[in-house]
């Protein structure tokens, strides 16, 4: 092989369309101001979760009967592990059992960092596969339809309940039983892909030349469905973070001691009237981190994926 | 016409069938024996037994699911572990908070969203435009029970205008029953906005690209005659769809919202049910919500086929 094939085989990589899109694709989402803010803020998230312990933060179950409810900002003494008492300010005050607001909210990031995330790749994971074979596989399109039908007729929620009060258990119950009733609009979104390229000449062309079946998901349907798939993952990641706030604050959700904003909210109900600022700072950090991922999903969406646009 | 209307509703029955299995497998998937679970933990062995056989227990698993159903299709759910009441007498007593309370948000949601989406659309791009954009995607982040302790702090607690917490049957005063139910309502309606906001936005966007609305504006009708005549109703059909399909969203967001209310209607009923493994209700209700969703669904369905005649296909 000389030089110039070498060349020639260079220029032939460098016209293939698809290897030529994608970067540019992904610049494109980059340079969108709103997937930049999303992600900006997500990160500052992700390095308060990582950094929770060094942050000003004592141990969040500590519980401390002659520090109870202190206002925002109000100084405290702790004991240490080692029987050393230390000086804390409690920036967002503490609780009804003395515990402190700003370490427990710190410290709720990462429950719903993980969850969110977790939710996001495991009902995309689970709704492609499904998704990939209903699209494909005619005879198997109408049975599988019909009960994501049936599950998206059970609102979401209660789905979610339902399976807790049958599960029982603890993260990993919750993670699963938000993840259920994603699985079916995930299988939509999937289908809906597969039967549009299914028609392409490509497809057909790739098809008539004998190309094994799963082969033919793997090369050339799997690589449509990145797109749309990403895009519907950050709207799971954002909608699986307020079903767990929302499933821990009924109290059938994160068991109570872990510290995650649900919990911390549901625990600050009995005494909203006089301490409202219990369920005020989780809630902003939750509201905030939802938004956050709900603004990088809607640039991603812009940017990704110009036909989805018009759906919403 | 009617031909159309049967047709949808033959094609529900799978779905149906298939969320009655479902829901029928609930008390199934429980670990354990069901006759022990129904007969409490205090029972003794005949009364299981007795339980088991008069509910056909003992009987194959499909027999058993064609029991059920049987006395299910009579509107018989069995009785509640909890409340030791039949539980659709449970469900009739507090039925009438969450249709109040769906109702209201609905109207809420619709008078203020349809106006909001469609002012962006006809203003694209400007400051409204991102103002009614921008309040959308907050509207999707704010988990509603935060959004409901909000409101509660500012319009019950610091200004005292409303009562905090309750719900008065509309039949004891629609004064009293409109000062409890607007707060909840607010906050459940708040997703809603923003979900029927954002679709009325698109479809009207997508309308004014048309044809006929330049057509329209050509032959000197003004902006409103336009909007009224042209835009809005073809916009309809993607609002209605929405809102059908937003009906879940309602549904869901009526548990938490009553929870933050204290109000004591289904979606109470449902976490109420499931703190205390209250299976028997928690299958009616599966059932309850799951055919007012594809009610709902199916009205919307026969709704566009008066509004738009090409779908009578």
């Amino acid at each position: 092989m000389n030089a110039s094939d070498n060349d020639l085989q260079a220029q032939l990589l460098a016209t293939r369309p698809r290897a030529a899109a994608r970067p540019s694709l992904w610049r494109k989402a980059l340079r969108n101001r709103r997937v930049m803010t999303g992600a900006a803020i997500l990160a500052l998230m992700l390095l308060v979760a990582l950094l929770a312990p060094w942050l000003g933060t004592v141990d969040p179950a500590l519980i401390d009967v002659s520090a109870r409810n202190l206002k925002p900002g109000e100084r405290l003494s702790i004991t240490l592990d080692n029987g050393s008492a230390a000086d804390h300010t409690a920036y967002f005050g503490t609780d009804n059992l003395g515990r402190d607001v700003f370490s427990r909210v710190l410290y709720g990031t990462r429950v719903s960092l993980v969850i969110g995330a977790a939710v996001a790749v495991i009902s995309l994971t689970i709704g492609l596969v499904i998704g990939l074979l209903a699209g494909f596989f005619r005879h198997l399109d109408g049975p599988v339809m019909r009960v994501m039908d049936a599950m998206m007729a059970i609102p979401g929620i209660l789905l979610a309940i339902t399976l807790v009060a049958i599960w029982k258990g603890g993260m990993l119950t919750v993670i699963l039983a938000i993840v259920v009733p994603d699985i079916p609009r995930v299988v939509r979104l999937v289908r809906s892909v597969v039967l549009s390229v299914r028609e392409e000449p490509y497809v057909e062309a790739a098809e008539s030349l004998g190309t094994p079946t799963a082969w033919l998901l793997i090369r050339h349907v799997l690589p449509n469905t990145v797109a749309p798939l990403i895009v519907q993952g950050t709207f799971l990641c954002a909608a699986a973070m307020l079903s767990e706030a929302a499933l821990s604050f009924l109290g059938i959700g994160i068991p109570p001691e872990i510290p995650s904003w649900g919990n911390i909210i549901a625990e600050g109900r009995a005494l909203f009237r006089v301490h409202p600022h219990h369920i005020f700072y989780p809630s902003i950090f939750l509201a905030l981190t939802v938004l956050a991922v709900n603004v990088l999903g809607d640039g991603l969406r812009d940017a990704l994926d110009p036909k989805m646009r018009k759906n919403l | 016409m009617v031909y159309f209307i049967v047709r949808r509703m033959l094609a529900l029955l799978p779905v149906l069938l298939l969320v009655a299995v479902f829901a029928f497998l609930v008390l199934r998937m429980v670990p354990g024996d069901p006759a022990a679970i129904i007969a409490g933990e205090t029972a003794t062995t005949e009364q299981v037994a007795e339980i088991r056989q008069r509910l056909g227990l003992d009987q194959p698993l499909a027999k058993q699911f064609v029991i059920w159903l049987g006395h299910v299709i009579k509107g018989d759910f069995g009785e509640s572990y909890f409340f030791k009441l039949p539980v659709m007498d449970l469900i009739r007593q507090r039925i009438e908070p969450t249709l109040a309370l769906g109702a209201c948000a609905l109207m809420i949601s619709i008078v203020i969203a349809v106006p909001l989406g469609v002012l962006a659309a006809f203003r694209q791009g400007s400051r409204i435009d991102d103002m009614v954009m921008g309040l959308s995607v907050l509207g999707f982040s704010v988990p509603g029970f935060v959004l409901g302790y909000a409101l509660m702090y500012v319009f019950a607690i610091e200004l005292d205008w409303l009562p905090v917490q309750g719900y008065t049957r509309i039949a004891d005063g629609l004064g009293p029953f409109f000062a409890r139910i607007i707060l909840p309502a607010s906050a459940l309606a708040v997703v809603y906005i923003a979900l029927i906001a954002r679709i009325t936005r698109t479809s009207v966007l997508e309308v004014l690209n048309e044809d006929y609305i330049r057509t329209a504006r050509a032959k000197g009708l003004t902006e409103v005659e336009v909007l009224v005549r042209h835009a809005l109703r073809n916009a309809a059909v993607p609002i209605l769809t929405i809102i059908g399909i937003g009906i879940g969203l309602l549904i869901g967001g009526a548990v938490v919202t009553e929870s933050v209310f204290a109000i004591p209607g289904l979606g109470r009923l449902t976490v109420e049910a499931v703190l205390s493994r209250d299976f028997p209700v928690i299958q009616a209700l599966i059932v309850l919500f799951s055919v007012a969703y594809v009610m709902v669904n199916l009205l919307v369905d026969i709704g566009y086929a008066f509004l738009d005649p090409r779908i009578r296909y």
